[in-house]
């Protein structure tokens, strides 16, 4: 346990490095010459002189090599400094910690929807093995892998906001513009987990000291939730954080569509513009994010498994 | 059930042009979002296309570009797979400190800003697609090798002459094609439903070539009152996926016999 978390706390800078290389390194296959850019919205639009741009390069520095630009690039990025929008000339970084809660709040929640309906819809499955509970349920993991969330989350829209008019189609604010959002984005991550739950379950199910439990003469209720679930759990857990990353992807369709104002919003947008330091800024920020989560899913794991715990004392 | 699925929608899509269909691009701005009727069996959409002839054709686009991506990654996929487990030490691991530098970013996100970054086209999002997701398959498929290389048949191999390359794309690759197509076939799904998304967000087809995905978006704006636009590529990319996602699962459970339906 000690070893594992060490070796995962020294590969942690090694692969913050890594993500910062490759965030920089796609502003780099950009079109485009940043100075030229910056001066043409300074000017409002209009091409400027030569030695203007050649000038502005000197000034950014935009003619140093590669590894120095890459270095001072994430020295200010650990500073908080992500850089200006071509566009609107302001603060990236700080655009980006506004837009921030939306985003994790809409992730988060879907999160929290997708663990609450899906795990015990898929333990349900499971206890009640091949009963229409089953079936409904394989079905639901089924049609939840395949609809696509940017169809939907327009179908749902009509439905609820237009034809019966229930919840807000769009805006941000209120628990009742949560709730459209939060649900499709969840959708895809339910059936998945669904699934796995109830795959997992399945398998505890048949082992040794499930039987052992059953021999005891446990009630079924205490057998599943208390023997069968907790190691089932395990295996879950682990897909929280890939499923985090896919809630995060997720979100910037989702919030496209709902006109929520997130980082997933300010992506889109600063890509239709050709704005690429935003999309810099937006990756380096949801692959940290990423990290972060990955490394205490990783963590909890292996302090909730006493069998990873205790291993290095066994063996 | 997934194969008559995934069948029928290539087959449709290889017979487009034998179809007595209307030009998928042709426009007419006097027949303007007609419902579905007689004359148009899914309407026309809001530059009075022929709605029934763009799916028809979208299919194209969408079979077409996912099937392209997945030789793509599965071909990185597979080199760097065979690379690292088949040698092991240094190629290994340095191969396989790349592929742990992509899993580190939402793969979703990293693709959204490379075609973001490097323009929205076709191929720039197939190139996207690609980039971020054979991954996760190259480490899959060197867990396959790694456990092959150990195999009696590959020392066998070795015993009469055979050179690296011919035990990794004769022995090793004949072994491990069963486990290799079932995670391909899984993967066509994510793959269209990625690029789709993708060109949802305008980062894929540009007009007038017919995507679901793009398609999807057009839709967005007139779904009140032709709400059918929305419904019918939206329809058709659920029914691929779905396809897709049945044919994997049936075809893991044919070739993998460890693994039982319940």
């Amino acid at each position: 346990m000690r070893g594992y978390l060490a070796r995962r706390l020294i590969t942690l800078p090694l692969l913050l490095v890594g993500i910062s290389l490759v965030s920089f390194m796609l502003l780099n296959f950009a079109p485009g010459d940043a100075a030229e850019i910056t001066l043409r919205r300074q000017n409002g639009g209009v091409t400027p002189p030569r030695e203007a741009v050649v000038e502005l390069r000197q000034d950014l520095g935009l003619d140093d090599s590669l590894p120095i630009r890459y270095i001072r690039w994430v020295s200010s990025a650990v500073q908080g400094d992500l850089g200006v929008s071509y566009r609107s000339g302001n603060s990236i970084a700080v655009e980006l910690f506004r837009r921030l809660p939306a985003t994790l709040l809409l992730a988060s929640t879907a999160l929290a929807l997708a663990v609450a309906a899906g795990i015990p819809l898929g333990v349900l499955a499971a206890v009640k093995h091949g009963s229409w509970l089953d079936t409904a349920c394989r079905l639901l993991a089924l049609v939840g892998a395949a609809v696509p969330s940017y169809m939907l989350a327009p179908a749902l829209m009509l439905l609820f906001a237009v034809k019966l008019d229930w919840l807000p189609a769009i805006g941000y604010g209120s628990p009742s513009n949560l709730v459209l959002p939060a649900v499709v984005l969840s959708l895809g991550t339910m059936a998945q987990l669904m699934r796995l739950s109830r795959a997992t379950l399945l398998d505890v199910l048949n082992q040794d000291h499930v039987r052992t439990a059953r021999a005891k003469g446990l009630s079924e209720g205490m057998v599943v939730w208390r023997h069968a679930l907790k190691n089932a759990l395990l295996p879950i857990a682990t897909v929280l954080g890939t499923s985090t990353g896919y809630l995060l992807g997720g979100a910037v369709i989702i919030e496209t569509i709902f006109g929520w104002p997130g980082v997933g919003q300010f992506v889109v947008v600063g890509i239709s513009q050709r704005d690429y330091p935003v999309v810099q800024g937006f990756v380096l920020y949801m692959a940290v994010i990423f990290l972060v989560v990955n490394l205490a899913v990783d963590v909890s794991y292996h302090w909730l498994d006493p069998r990873l715990h205790f291993g290095g004392q066994f063996n | 059930m997934g194969f008559a699925i995934v069948a029928g929608i290539i087959l449709v899509a290889v017979l487009a042009p034998l179809l007595p269909l209307q030009d998928p691009a042709e426009l007419d701005l006097q027949k303007r979002l007609i419902p579905p009727g007689n004359e148009y069996f899914l309407g026309t959409d809001h530059l009075g296309r022929d709605e029934l002839s763009r799916l028809i054709y979208g299919a194209r686009t969408t079979l077409m570009m996912s099937s392209v991506s997945l030789l793509i990654i599965m071909g990185i996929a597979s080199i760097v797979g065979a690379l690292a487990g088949y040698y092991g030490a240094w190629i290994d691991t340095g191969l396989m400190t790349v592929v742990d530098l992509l899993l580190a970013f939402p793969s979703l996100i990293l693709g959204i800003a490379v075609a973001g970054i490097l323009g929205p086209s076709l191929i720039n999002v197939m190139i996207a697609v690609s980039v971020v997701w054979w991954a996760s398959h190259a480490r899959v498929i060197r867990g396959m090798v790694l456990s092959a290389r150990r195999r009696d048949y590959v020392e066998a191999a070795r015993s009469i002459g055979a050179s690296d390359g011919r035990i990794i794309a004769f022995h090793i690759a004949r072994n491990i094609m069963g486990p290799f197509v079932v995670l391909a076939t899984l993967d066509m799904g994510w793959i269209i439903l990625g690029i789709a998304g993708l060109s949802f967000l305008g980062l894929g087809a540009q007009p007038p070539t017919p995507e679901w995905g793009a398609m999807l978006n057009d839709s967005r704006s007139y779904m009140q009152t032709s709400p059918g636009l929305l419904l019918a590529p939206g329809v058709a990319i659920f029914l691929l996926v779905l396809g897709f996602n049945l044919l994997g699962d049936g075809l893991r459970d044919m070739l993998d016999p460890t693994t039982y339906r319940r």
